[in-house]
This record gives structure tokens, C-alpha cells and sequence, in this order.
């Protein structure tokens, strides 16, 4: 059922930060003459994600890295979530867009923040229970508290300092010239925890980093402790809206097992686990608020 | 009275000898592993030049990030007040102190004395201090001189989103695809650090005189968006990176005088 | 709702939180102008609220931009903090 699209690598250099793009849809499911169709369109700094909904169920997405121009990486990844589908932009109700991006979603019907998107994604995807929500994205990071049906009741975004957001991880993947996707595993497989870099900056710690090889510090040594000092900033940001039971973890750091499960640790919480990829929270959300908008105006009409 | 000022800084140990108020010496050594050898070596250079021998020193007082773990000192004064001591040596009229290195920046309210009355500092982000401008030039592949000076040919203001280096690098690259002239964009990287510094010196006050010391005081580029962002002309001082050694030799002069 | 504006970097933590539910009750929104830099807006924020919200050109430079009304010393009471009538917003430096 899932497709998934490889990178060219060039030749002469690997781009060690590059994960990879995909596109999904439910082939089981028949789209034509649902009542309500719904998508949600997330362009972030760094990725976009496309999600599709029909009557509230997920039915397609798309991940993909986002382009120099907004309004093309909406378009584009809207039509390789559409991809095979048989779908058209014109089948779909309603389009929510989300994201840094979101004002730039020239088809969409309405914007709104990824802080709510967020919420209400995580309440789908972990269900009613979950209250926390934190949300490692690529270039910044927010701290959700929710209510059982995924309002927001406190929440902050931190995305002026590159430290604790996966830019900021990408660089550390690339000083190391380690993938991306295996830094996390790397980070764990040292004898004894080191203590974490002092540097929360990620400039000064990539300094730190140098002067630790230097000294004869192993790589997966180096992750650790960069890993653990990212957890350690990630907990201070929780703390300021408090961490309540069941907490979740969503975007593309929530696949590095290495900040987990040092976070995990020091909260002394383990986060729910979800069967849907993490990186589509805010598509998700915005797409079920679609439906919610489409609905109530559905109702006015009447 | 002969007194001696050791300024052990992070990258470079500066040694200064100070006769009766007049500078006899200077000497630097980079600090590398051994800061201590290094200053040892500085002192001795800084002796030799004035042909002075150990004994005829009467008092050395220690500054700088290091200053604990400097040789021969009997004592030891902040960064921030031996800043000011040494600026207002050489120019009396100044009353607040901007200092701005690879790492930190910091703004100094003194008074006429040269006693600091107030100071704030910006520490531990890159996008405060010397090293946001390392590394954007870096990212524009310009040359850290010629990034300042090539500043100056611009007469268009760019404000930059990002406020962290990591995202400025990402910003900078951009501005290079849209074919944003080079010296537009190394003015708006000077403009954005020199506003983060004027914001940072507004919280002791901008009183006149102003001066600027530090490594990126050599920065044309800087010096100019900082004196629009403040709206005066800064002083900066000559032999600015010997500030700290000659404000530590001054109050060695004055603590001894007492004695 | 607890909104929190600003950010955690190297030189430390920089927040302004504005209590939301406080913030509905207010007509005025004093604050808007009592800041001297005019860091703050009134928006209609997801849940449909019309509340006060820091400016996005603010949001990632509230130590900088709030630096005129926060000296070294003699640190007088924040015009915004004394204009907002609901005791809406707090900072955390």
C-alpha cells in the first residue's frame, strides 16, 4: 500500500540531513460519493504534508521537504497526495491550510495555527486521553496542553533559536556525517551516558562537539551527549506549560528514538505511541477541523 | 610605581606595563592550550621590550575570562571593570562601553571615574555576538574583511527574519537565490547584530561618549550600522584589545598606591 | 487559554503569557498602546476569541524589543502589565 519515493544521492557529497519523502493513499477505500471530503495542508519551514480525509478517516497524505515558494510546495504536495487516486483539488469540500506556510495555501479555504492543528491531530492520533502534546518540528518546537476533545489550553512555540528543532539536529547529523535517521540509534549505543554539551546553542555547541573529537570522543559518544542536552532543553519548554498525562510526542524528532527516550527519562513519563506518522499531525487536525467547518456551514445553509 | 595588567582572554593573553599613568609595554600571545605558558611568554616579551626585569614591576592584577588561573598576580578585577578603567584612561569623556567579541557582547555604564555603575550582557547565543557575522560571511562565501566593507556600499535596508545564526544561514542562502546584491544582504546582517547590540545597551543607557572595543570593532560594517542604530558615532579606541590589560594595571597602580 | 510568546535560547528563557480567558473580558485592550514599541495586537485567534497577541514581527525578538522598558536598574512597573485591567499578561524575565 505505501509507496515510498527515494532521493537521489549525488555522487560527490551525501546530504546526511535528507529523510525520506513519501506519498500514501488507502487503496481499500472508494472516495466517490462521500458526504465529506476534507484536506488539510501543513507547509512547514522545512517539510509540507498533505492529508486527506473522507467523513473524518484518513483516506491519503504526503511528506515531502518544502520548497524555496510556499504556494508551489502546497500545489505540489497536494497533487502527489492525489497521485492515483482519481481525485481532483475540485472533488475536495474543504481545505484547511496550517503551517508556517499557511497563509500561502492559495486553494485553501481557511488558515489555522499549527498550534491548534496540532492539538487536534494528537487528539486523533492518541486519542482522548492525551493532554501534552509536544511538537519537534524542523526549525521549532511547541508545547501543547489540551483537553479531551483537543482544545488548547496553554501552549507556546519556540521557534526564534535553533536548538531543540530538527535544523538544529540536521546540523549535528552533518558535522558527524552521520544519516539523520540513524543519529538516534547511534546515540544509544554508548557503554555509559556522558554528560550533555553546555552549549544549548547549537554554534557554540558544534565548537563543544569539535573540541570532544579532538579529545578522542566517539561519535555515538558526541550524539549522546547532544541528544541528552536536547532533551534537557525540550524538558525546560515543557515545564513552563506544564506536563500533565498522557503526553505525546509528534513531528519528524519524534522518530529520533535517542531524544525520546532521554525525555521520556527525565519526565519520567513514556509518551503514547501512534500507529499514523508523526510528521502529519498538523494535516490531520486541519483537515478534521475541514470537516467541522464544512458541517457547521452545511447547517446554516439548511 | 610600575604595575603590570595580565588580560587572559579566551583566544589571546594580552600583557601591558604601565609606568606612572604611561604605557611602558605590550605584548600578546595566543592563548591555545597552555594560557598560563602563554602569559608567562607575553610578560616576559612585554619586559624585555621596556627593559624592565620582574622585580622592577611592583604590582600585577589579572583580568580577563581566565584571570583566576593567571601567573604572578596578586589580584584579580572583572572584565566589565577593567573595561572601563582602560577606556577612560585614554578617553576621559566616555561613559558607556560597548564590547563585543566572537562570543559575547556587553554594554558598560560607567561614570567619570571610570567606576561601573551598571552593565548587561549577551551570552551564550551566537546571534548576540561576533560569530553571527563569522558565520554569515561564511554563508555569503565572502571573506570576514571584505563582509564589512563591502556593508558599506549599500543603500538598501533588508530586515532579516531569523534572530538565530542557524536560521539566518538558511535566510542568507535564500536572499542569494532571489539575487539579492551580496552587499545589500551584508547590510542587513550588520544592521540585524548592530540592533540586537543597541537593544542590549539601551538597558543601561545610551550616554554619551560612546565607545566600542572588542574584535568586531575592527568591522567596518558593523561600526557603521551601530553608529545608525544608536544615532552617534562610537569612539573606539587604538590598541582597543589592550583595554583590559591597562584598566587591570591601573588599579593594580591605585590599590598599591594605598599601601 | 495560556498563550505564550517568545523562546528559550543560550542567553536564556524570554516569555509573555497572555491569559486568554482573562483577556475576553477586556474592551479597551489597553495594552496595545501602552506599549511603547507596539508589540501587541488584538486578533481573533482559532476558537474564534478576540484577544490581545504579541505581533509575529515581535514574537522571535521579545528580549531585544522589550529591552527600552527593562533597564538594568531602577526596573519601573511594565506599561503593558499596568494597562491590562484583567491582569491578563505576565513576563517571565
Amino acid at each position: 500500500m505505501s509507496r515510498l519515493k527515494g532521493i537521489k544521492m549525488t555522487e560527490e557529497k551525501k546530504e546526511f540531513w535528507r529523510w525520506k519523502e513519501y506519498n500514501w493513499h488507502d487503496e481499500a477505500k472508494d472516495w466517490k460519493g462521500v458526504e465529506t471530503i476534507t484536506a488539510g495542508v501543513d507547509v512547514g519551514s522545512v517539510s509540507s504534508q498533505v492529508v486527506i480525509m473522507l467523513d473524518g478517516e484518513l483516506y491519503a497524505y504526503s511528506n515531502m521537504r518544502t520548497g524555496s515558494d510556499s504556494p508551489d510546495s502546497a500545489r505540489k504536495a497536494m497533487s502527489w497526495a492525489l497521485e492515483d487516486t482519481g481525485m481532483t483539488l475540485d472533488d475536495i469540500h474543504y481545505i484547511v491550510g496550517t503551517g508556517y506556510g499557511r497563509v500561502n495555501v492559495p486553494f485553501s479555504n481557511r488558515a489555522i495555527t499549527e498550534i491548534a492543528c496540532h492539538a487536534r491531530g494528537g487528539n486523533m492520533m492518541y486519542g482522548s486521553t492525551v493532554r501534552t502534546i509536544l511538537d519537534m518540528g524542523g526549525q521549532d518546537c511547541k508545547a501543547i496542553r489540551c483537553d479531551e476533545r483537543g482544545k488548547v489550553s496553554n501552549f507556546l512555540m519556540n521557534d526564534k533559536c535553533a536548538a531543540g528543532t530538527g535544523r538544529g539536529m540536521e546540523v549535528f547529523a552533518d558535522l558527524l556525517a552521520v544519516s539523520i535517521e540513524d543519529v538516534g540509534e547511534q546515540s544509544l549505543d554508548v557503554e555509559e551516558e556522558p554528560p550533555p554539551v553546555s552549549s544549548t546553542c547549537v554554534v557554540f555547541a558544534k565548537s563543544e562537539a569539535t573540541s570532544l573529537l579532538r579529545e578522542g570522543w566517539s561519535k555515538k559518544k558526541v550524539l549522546a551527549a547532544y541528544c541528552s542536552a536536547m532533551a534537557h532543553r525540550v524538558v525546560t519548554l515543557l515545564e513552563r506549560v506544564g506536563v500533565e498525562k498522557d503526553f505525546a510526542i509528534t513531528g519528524g524528532i519524534a522518530k529520533n528514538i535517542g531524544v525520546i527516550k532521554r525525555l521520556e527519562k527525565e519526565l519520567n513519563l513514556t509518551s503514547l505511541k501512534s500507529n499514523y506518522d508523526t510528521q502529519i499531525a498538523g494535516a490531520l487536525g486541519a483537515a478534521l477541523f475541514g470537516k467541522t467547518l464544512i458541517e457547521k456551514q452545511r447547517m446554516k445553509a439548511k | 610605581m610600575i604595575t603590570a595588567g595580565i588580560d587572559m582572554g579566551a583566544k589571546f593573553i594580552k600583557v601591558l606595563l604601565l609606568k606612572d599613568g604611561e604605557i611602558m609595554a605590550k605584548a600578546q600571545e595566543m592563548a591555545g592550550f597552555e594560557p598560563v605558558e602563554a602569559a608567562e611568554k607575553a610578560f616576559s616579551k612585554a619586559l624585555s621590550e621596556s627593559r624592565l626585569s620582574k622585580e622592577d614591576v611592583n604590582a600585577i592584577f589579572a583580568t580577563g575570562a581566565g584571570r583566576k588561573a593567571a601567573p604572578f598576580a596578586q589580584d584579580s578585577i572583572t572584565e566589565v571593570g577593567a573595561a572601563a578603567r582602560g577606556v577612560t584612561h585614554s578617553h576621559p569623556s566616555v561613559r558607556t562601553i560597548i564590547e563585543v567579541g566572537a562570543e559575547e557582547g556587553r554594554a558598560v555604564k560607567c561614570n567619570e571615574q571610570g567606576k561601573v555603575e551598571d552593565f548587561a550582557i549577551n551570552e551564550k547565543c551566537a546571534a548576540g555576538a561576533g560569530s553571527f557575522t563569522e558565520a554569515m560571511s561564511r554563508a555569503l562565501e565572502v571573506p570576514l574583511d571584505e563582509f564589512g566593507r563591502i556593508s558599506l556600499t549599500s543603500s538598501k535596508s533588508i530586515p532579516m527574519n531569523a534572530q538565530c545564526a542557524v536560521f539566518a544561514e538558511s535566510e542568507v542562502v535564500s536572499l542569494v537565490h532571489a539575487k539579492t546584491p551580496k552587499a545589500d544582504i551584508a547590510r542587513a546582517v550588520h544592521d540585524a547584530i548592530a540592533s540586537r547590540i543597541v537593544s542590549m545597551v539601551r538597558r543601561v543607557g545610551i550616554n554619551n561618549d560612546v565607545a566600542l572595543i572588542g574584535g568586531v570593532s575592527y568591522n567596518p560594517g558593523f561600526v557603521d550600522s551601530l553608529n545608525r542604530g544608536l544615532e552617534t558615532t562610537v569612539i573606539i579606541p587604538e590598541n582597543a584589545e589592550y583595554t583590559g590589560a591597562l584598566g587591570a594595571a591601573i588599579v593594580a597602580a591605585e590599590r598599591n598606591k594605598n599601601d | 487559554m495560556k498563550a505564550n510568546y517568545g523562546y528559550l535560547d543560550g542567553s536564556g528563557e524570554f516569555f509573555i503569557t497572555i491569559d486568554t480567558d482573562l483577556c475576553i473580558e477586556c474592551s479597551h485592550h489597553g495594552c496595545v498602546d501602552a506599549c511603547p514599541v507596539g508589540m501587541f495586537e488584538i486578533i481573533v485567534d482559532d476558537y474564534d476569541d478576540k484577544v490581545a497577541a504579541i505581533k509575529e514581527e515581535h514574537r522571535k525578538k521579545v528580549k531585544y524589543d522589550c529591552s527600552a522598558c527593562k533597564p538594568v536598574s531602577d526596573r519601573p512597573p511594565l506599561p503593558c502589565v499596568e494597562a491590562c485591567t484583567p491582569g491578563a499578561i505576565t513576563h517571565s524575565w
